[in-house]
């Protein structure tokens, strides 16, 4: 059994990754561990990722292994949805105590693993390890062993502790649970040329539902889905898949692509968010079924369903061109729903003025620039004041982000939406695609806001603290203009890169002083990039921006 | 007397319990200018971080010294001093409140000494407030870690007496309880300014997790008492403790600045307001306005008119201590039988619960009692909604967090007014359920051969 710190090094190892592969030997040793910078960081932690990642398994049992706070204060909170058992739904933690710390907690895990069955008798039980049994060098995986063998049940550790880094990081290290524990344990009753998995799909507000119905009337049979609605029986026979599509862009790539090696699974990423993406996406599940092996008819059926649902869609969406038309969207978010969600926004008439990428990979930015056009105004890390100025300047009509940044623009008066996985709505596929359109609908056209923005009584209109704010950052930006020497200062403290907090000036003073041209002559005198690496890109766009006429050889 | 006990089970299944930690940060948001810290992994920050945001529906500042697996192992001074620099120079706060959480303390990080450091090592620190609790995650619970957080403000941010100093007789200090709403604390703020008092509230949640719209953007809280104000609390006539979880702040408050304090254990129902309105009315002095004379007739005659419903409800309740007690006794002195109470940690009012025992464990406990019991209303935070479904019984949520519906901050159960609409709400419930849930039929009252069997459908 590998350790903790070898699977995290295989994890960064993964040549599936885009963003891994352009790394060199020492940075991808450091991998996705990007080192946080306390007090200026809010994601989750690794845990949480594993959790979000396998707690869609519903007929699974999850045991969290820790002090209360990993469970007690984040159960119940992510909206999947399941077509039969709720047992994933209920919370189960050791919820260790100072006793436990002091002599260990293994004994409690055990005898909680027993409890459980006991009480609940699921076919499998996930035991998630935490950072203070990890500490204390609680052996997860040899209580799970030890129970699995006691109780005659699976009982998978998964190994993710939430200090070893962040979400995405846990969410890989999940799937290599599977990978090292369940997948290829069972066998289907039977199997069909049409079997394929679904890889990273969590069924939010039972979003998949929205799809399903198209690939069972053309008999496509989903063998598992990892981990939406999923049952542990279908993953553990999930081998026997003809082709998978992996939907939630990097997320679980290590499963995707171990299984290929394994077991010669094609794989191929999509996405079910607008409508041009759900068609690709049919018709790759279709031929890559019909490569292996699936009759050529099925490519002929996928052709008219598409070509039906489409019309459908588009007919739907008709309706809205007239209400969207010179309506402009800001998008907050991260990752595949970047690009997806700009498809699909597109082909509704609206204009997107922005989307995030902090989440994103290389690759997600890529495909926004190509959707987007080169001058895409990708936003790495707008305060709220710029990103509220950004609605205000009428650059955007509607905020469309995940929870956390939603106060912005409904503190602003200004029309917002949810499209991450708090949202209570189903956005997948063409029907979802039409379901967006009317909630988007639904928010510009709320007589509320005129309202809302009119001013109080007693205060003047104009007067009031979003235009106080705009007003402040227009004298900022008039006192720049006006002090050529101010303006350069402010150019060269542009921050580049965020994790190692180094400017612009210090980079271009370095590049003149060492004449250097590559980001890894950068990076060795100012550290830059030596963080995550997201701000390779930047540092490339500087260094093509010097004077310069020296090249040299490229490292 | 109620026997407590505490659950021998080794897994604890749907948790009724949240962490130490996250009450802690919880009462630095009651703070001006304030950004609440948890060292510890990112995740001991995002999980509660989204819990509040949740449940409040607002943007919540929160923050994380970020620790990895090594800082952890090799001591977070580092990680402190720089999430300490970086809080400071980026949203420019008027005050930092540090919690530790279960890694750091199980490592022993000496987060006191290293603040002394940092302080000698920043000069620009070294007045700035910074105020530090120990709050383990595997101890005690989100109450204990608001009471304890609450108690250090006092001892670092009042000044203590100066012999021989002027009290304010008009100003008051209020010390609530975190099962107190923002709804609450400002009705509470109406009745004290009614008596012509000046009330100082530490924390103020009122002022900063009210919903408003704020002035301005910041990235730490919004409003709350301010640490200005907090410094002067010594000048104070008196303290008001609301919740046995403040007298430990009280106490603190009387030791460094010599004001008197009164413990007022509940506010909710007909009685308790009696007391604190009568007491109000002594110190300042003043006869009580018509306006309360006037609620407390409305209270009574909605005592009247609800009886019919809370009397004879077999109840279920899982929540917090001070919250147990407060609404258990409301509900008791209302004819309803308290037939489950669960909680989360040790208290001394837990005895006190007007029932047989007083359970320390899990909402799974508390579902499955309640149906053993037979209860027909179930009182909990949001997680208690499945335990709801499968009871089938009527639900009202109470207490922290409540992420399934809307108002969370504006409910209200203190004053005559606020325990007014809190028993009409219940009895409203009550009836939803019976109409939806228990028509008569012609078998509800057909005798069968294992005996009479009533199902009695209380008439409007």
């Amino acid at each position: 059994m590998s350790s903790l710190s070898a699977t995290i090094q295989d994890v960064f190892n993964e040549p599936g990754c885009g963003k891994n592969a352009n790394k060199t030997e020492a940075e991808r040793k450091k991998g996705c561990t990007k080192q946080l910078q306390p007090g200026g960081a809010a994601g989750g932690c690794a845990f949480d990722g594993a959790k979000i990642a396998l707690q869609p398994f519903t007929d699974v049992a999850h045991l969290v292994h820790g002090p209360i706070a990993c469970e007690g204060n984040s159960w119940d909170n992510r909206g999947s949805a399941s077509s039969g058992s709720d047992l994933w739904r209920r919370s189960f933690t050791t919820d260790m105590n100072e006793t436990d710390i002091v002599f260990g907690g293994e004994k409690r895990l055990y005898k909680a693993i027993k409890e459980v069955i006991e009480k609940y008798d699921p076919p499998a039980i996930f035991v998630y390890q935490t950072c203070v049994p990890a500490m204390i060098g609680d052996d997860i995986n040899a209580v799970c062993k030890a129970a699995a063998t006691k109780f005659g049940k699976p009982v998978i550790p998964v190994n993710s502790p939430g200090f070893v880094g962040p979400k995405n990081l846990g969410n890989k290290l999940a799937g290599e649970a599977l990978l090292e524990h369940v997948i290829g344990t069972a066998e289907p009753d039977y199997s069909t040329p049409y079997d394929i998995n679904i890889i990273g799909e969590y069924n939010l507000s039972g979003e998949f539902w929205q799809i399903k119905p198209l690939l069972d009337e053309l008999g496509i049979r989903i063998l598992s889905c990892i981990s939406g609605d999923g049952k542990y029986r279908e993953l553990a026979y999930s081998h026997r898949a003809k082709a998978a599509m992996m939907v939630c862009s990097k997320a679980m790539i290590n499963v995707a692509r171990k299984m290929e090696e394994r077991y010669g699974i094609p794989y191929f990423e999509g996405s079910f968010y607008g409508i041009q993406d759900s068609s690709d996406s049919l018709r790759e599940i279709a031929r890559m079924l019909i490569e292996r092996g699936a009759p050529g008819e099925l490519m002929d059926r996928t052709e008219a369903v598409i070509a039906r649902e489409e019309a459908k869609a588009w007919a739907a969406i008709e309706r809205f061109k007239p209400r969207f038309k010179d309506k402009k969207v800001l998008l907050i978010t991260g990752g595949v729903k970047s690009w997806s969600v700009v498809a699909a926004l597109q082909e509704a008439g609206l204009e997107i003025v922005g989307t995030s990428v902090k989440k994103s990979t290389k690759e997600d930015k890529e495909r926004i620039k190509e959707l987007m056009g080169q001058d895409a105004h990708m936003i790495e890390d707008m305060t709220p004041r710029e990103m509220y100025k950004m609605l205000k300047d009428a650059r955007a009509d509607i905020m469309l982000s995940g929870g956390k940044s939603q106060f912005v623009a409904l503190k602003a008066a200004m029309p917002w939406l949810d499209i991450n996985q708090e949202r209570c709505h189903a956005y997948m596929g063409y029907i979802g695609m039409v379901k967006l359109m009317e909630e988007i609908e639904k928010a510009l056209y709320n007589p509320m806001w005129a309202q809302l923005r009119r001013p109080a009584p007693w205060d003047d209109a104009g007067v009031n603290w979003q235009a106080k704010a705009i007003a402040q950052m227009d004298a900022q930006a008039a006192e720049i203009a006006a002090d050529p020497a101010l303006a350069e200062a402010t150019r060269r403290a542009k921050k580049i890169c965020h994790c190692k907090t180094v400017d612009l000036g210090s980079i271009e003073d370095a590049i003149a002083a060492h004449g250097l041209s590559t980001v890894d002559a950068v990076k060795e005198h100012t550290n830059a990039s030596g963080g995550c690496g997201a701000c390779k890109g930047r540092i490339e766009d500087i260094l093509a921006a010097q004077p310069t006429p020296i090249l040299q050889a490229a490292e | 007397m109620a026997i407590v006990t505490t659950s021998k089970k080794a897994c604890s299944v749907n948790p009724l319990k949240m962490s130490q930690p996250i009450g802690g940060s919880f009462a630095f948001m009651g703070l001006r200018g304030a950004m609440p810290l948890l060292h510890g992994s990112q995740g001991c920050t995002s999980f509660g971080l989204t819990l509040f945001v949740r449940h409040f529906k607002e943007a919540v500042p929160m923050q994380t010294t970020a620790m990895s697996e090594v800082a952890t192992v090799l001591g977070g001074y580092e990680n402190v001093e720089q999430a300490i620099l970086n809080i400071y120079n980026r949203t420019k706060p008027e005050i930092i409140g540090i919690n530790s959480t279960g890694v750091t303390e199980t490592k022993g990080d000496d987060v006191e000494g290293f603040i002394r450091l940092i302080r000698q090592k920043h000069p620009q620190l070294e007045k700035f407030p910074l105020v530090y609790v120990s709050t383990p995650d595997f101890k005690d619970a989100f109450q204990d870690g608001w009471e304890k957080t609450v108690a250090r403000m006092v001892e670092v941010l009042v000044d203590p007496a100066e012999a021989g100093a002027v009290r304010d007789p008009a100003r008051v200090n209020v010390l609530p309880g975190c099962h107190l709403t923002p709804g609450d604390l400002d009705e509470l703020r109406t009745i004290i300014e009614d008596f012509g008092l000046k009330p100082s509230f530490l924390p103020d949640l009122a002022g900063s997790l009210d919903g408003h719209i704020p002035d301005e953007f910041t990235p730490t809280t919004i409003g709350g008492i301010g640490v200005d104000e907090i410094a002067t609390m010594g000048q104070a006539a008196w303290t008001i403790a609301i919740g046995a979880q403040m007298k430990r702040a009280a106490e603190a408050m009387q030791q460094r600045a010599g004001v008197p304090f009164r413990l007022f254990e509940r506010l909710c129902g007909l009685a308790p307001n009696d007391e604190f309105i009568a007491f109000l009315s002594e110190i300042s002095g003043r006869p009580v306005p018509a306006k309360y004379r006037r609620q407390r007739g409305q209270l009574a005659d909605a005592m009247l008119d609800t009886h019919f419903h809370i009397g004879g409800r077999k109840l279920a309740i899982g929540a917090e201590p001070d919250l147990l007690f407060d609404l258990s006794s409301m509900l008791h002195e209302m004819g309803a039988e308290v037939a489950v109470a669960v909680t989360t940690t040790a208290s001394p009012v837990l005895e006190r619960v007007r029932t047989q025992e007083v359970l320390i464990g899990d909402l799974e406990d508390l579902e499955d009692l309640a149906k053993v019991r037979g209860c027909d209303l179930l009182i909990t935070h949001s997680h208690g909604r499945q335990a709801a479904s499968r009871l089938k019984i009527p639900f009202y949520r109470a207490g922290f967090p409540m992420f399934d519906r809307l108002g969370a901050g504006h409910l209200l159960s203190v004053g005559y007014r606020g325990t007014r609409d809190l028993i009409f709400d219940l009895a409203n419930l009550v009836i939803a359920d019976r109409e939806a849930n228990h028509q008569p039929t012609p078998d509800t009252w057909r005798t069968t051969e294992s005996g009479l069997q009533v199902v009695p459908p209380q008439l409007h």
